[in-house]
């Protein structure tokens, strides 16, 4: 997928005001089933696998032994005993990896990345959109999974996104990319590139693996405990989680706007205290196309983390003001 | 992309205007299209420099490019325009969109480099 088909700017706004679609066949399609896919997940992932309903998605993690995140996902649950993952492409084989180091019998994983295609519509025309394109449908409601074929061909709906607006993502296999893509282009969707993905994601303070979540990171310190189930039975990372929470966290996930005007900050910046102690690095970072003013994300120790913490980012040398605000950043 | 005659060019994609002993530099068409979105132009500051090195910054939501001096000379103005409106890159990267202004030491340099047929086939 490119970064830009036009302009950042534009393919952001377009997302924000009309509807925009992103090619997103990157990604990694994993399924699970078996007799025992249920009880696994739910040891293997952090959400509450078991009060998933069939027909309905959410996000969740795959988290190591010390509760740090190897991966984010969605995890959908298509049918009782059937799952699928929809993961990091950066993390497709890392994640199988470990799934097939703790697999255990009655449990089946199948990796079919290869052999699907992926689109994001994103905006508020969505909805229509997609009844446009898919001959009549209307969508699943939000967080919704619809399992479905078009012309003999199966595609994957769920309502979910990575930019904040009302959407969807729809995986189908390679073959019908190209007729969903230009079916959607038909409805008026403006395809938009990596580059908005990722300054949309960011006004929301949706974190991106890699830069936000790392395996020396918890979803705790990520501001994300309330898609980790820490109250279900035992599972990879729970132990860690369960410590880290009980004994307080040292350091934050904050989102930071820069206060004055400046170069746009960038991920592995320097953040420093208002008396130039240094705190941490921007884990993200840009312009908010939407505020035009420079935002970000660093891990900060609890103390610097509170709303309105005055502090400086070092951007070649130069400290400009910044502070750190409630997220998101991006408010309709 | 556009690339006007009368200007020369460097690999980096800056361009260069010689009137008399003044160069005027900028960013090309072909560069501003590929940054898309320019936000923030870090100015350099007056004075003497050589060629090749960094003097400005410019941000795109993309990336930061620096820009580096392709003649050697002083630097006598800048584009203060680019504070308020760093997209003038952009929308008119060879003429609004300027970025520096320098007495170059000697007006021969700009020999060493393209003209805008040779910088149109280097980036084709």
């Amino acid at each position: 997928m490119p970064v830009v088909y036009s302009s950042i700017i534009e393919e952001h706004q377009t997302v924000r005001k009309e509807v925009g679609v992103f090619d997103i066949s990157h990604m990694g399609q994993v399924f699970v089933s078996g007799r025992s896919s249920t009880s696994w997940l739910n040891r293997m992932l952090g959400n509450d696998v078991a009060s998933l309903e069939v027909g309905n998605a959410h996000y969740t993690f795959l988290l190591n032994e010390e509760g740090g995140v190897i991966d984010d996902l969605i995890l959908y649950r298509l049918g009782d005993k059937n799952y699928l993952l929809v993961v990091n492409a950066s993390k497709i084989e890392e994640d199988l990896d470990w799934l097939q180091k703790h697999g255990e019998e009655g449990v089946e994983i199948l990796n079919d990345s290869s052999e699907w295609a992926g689109m994001a519509i994103q905006g508020r025309k969505a909805c229509e959109a997609y009844f446009g394109a898919s001959g009549g449908r209307t969508l699943p409601k939000r967080n919704g999974v619809d399992d479905l074929s078009l012309e003999g061909s199966r595609f994957i709906v769920c309502r979910t996104g990575y930019t904040g607006e009302d959407g969807f993502e729809l995986f189908c296999p390679k073959s019908m990319a190209s007729q969903w893509w230009e079916g959607f282009l038909a409805e008026g969707v403006k395809p938009c590139g990596l580059g908005s993905r990722d300054s949309l994601r960011l006004e929301m303070c949706y974190p991106l693996n890699g830069n936000d979540l790392t395996p020396e990171r918890t979803p705790l310190e990520a501001g994300l405990g309330f898609f980790v189930a820490l109250g279900k039975d035992e599972f990879v990372g729970g132990e860690a989680l369960r410590k880290q929470k009980k004994e307080g966290l040292k350091k934050r996930l904050v989102a930071i706007e820069v206060t004055e005007r400046g170069a746009p900050p960038r991920a592995g910046y320097p953040v420093l205290s208002e008396n130039g102690e240094a705190l941490g690095n921007l884990s993200s970072g840009g312009i908010s196309p939407c505020s035009q003013k420079g935002i970000g994300l660093a891990y900060l120790p609890v103390a610097s983390a509170k709303i309105g913490t005055k502090l400086a980012i070092e951007i070649r040398g130069k400290k400009i003001s910044a502070q750190v605000v409630k997220k998101p950043f991006y408010k309709k | 992309m556009t690339a006007p005659d009368k200007l020369h060019y460097t690999r980096d994609h800056e361009w260069v205007r010689l009137e008399g002993e003044i160069a005027t530099i900028g960013i090309t068409d072909h560069a501003q299209e590929e940054l898309s979105d320019v936000v923030f132009v870090e100015l350099p500051d007056l004075g003497d420099i050589d060629v090749g090195s960094p003097v400005a910054v410019v941000e795109s939501v993309k990336a930061a490019s620096d820009i580096y001096t392709p003649i050697a000379g002083e630097i006598i103005e800048i584009n203060m325009d680019l504070v308020a409106d760093p997209a003038k890159i952009n929308t008119d990267p060879y003429e609004g969109g300027w970025i520096f202004k320098i007495r170059v030491s000697d007006p021969t340099q700009v020999n060493n480099l393209m003209d805008a047929s040779s910088y149109i086939a280097s980036v084709r």
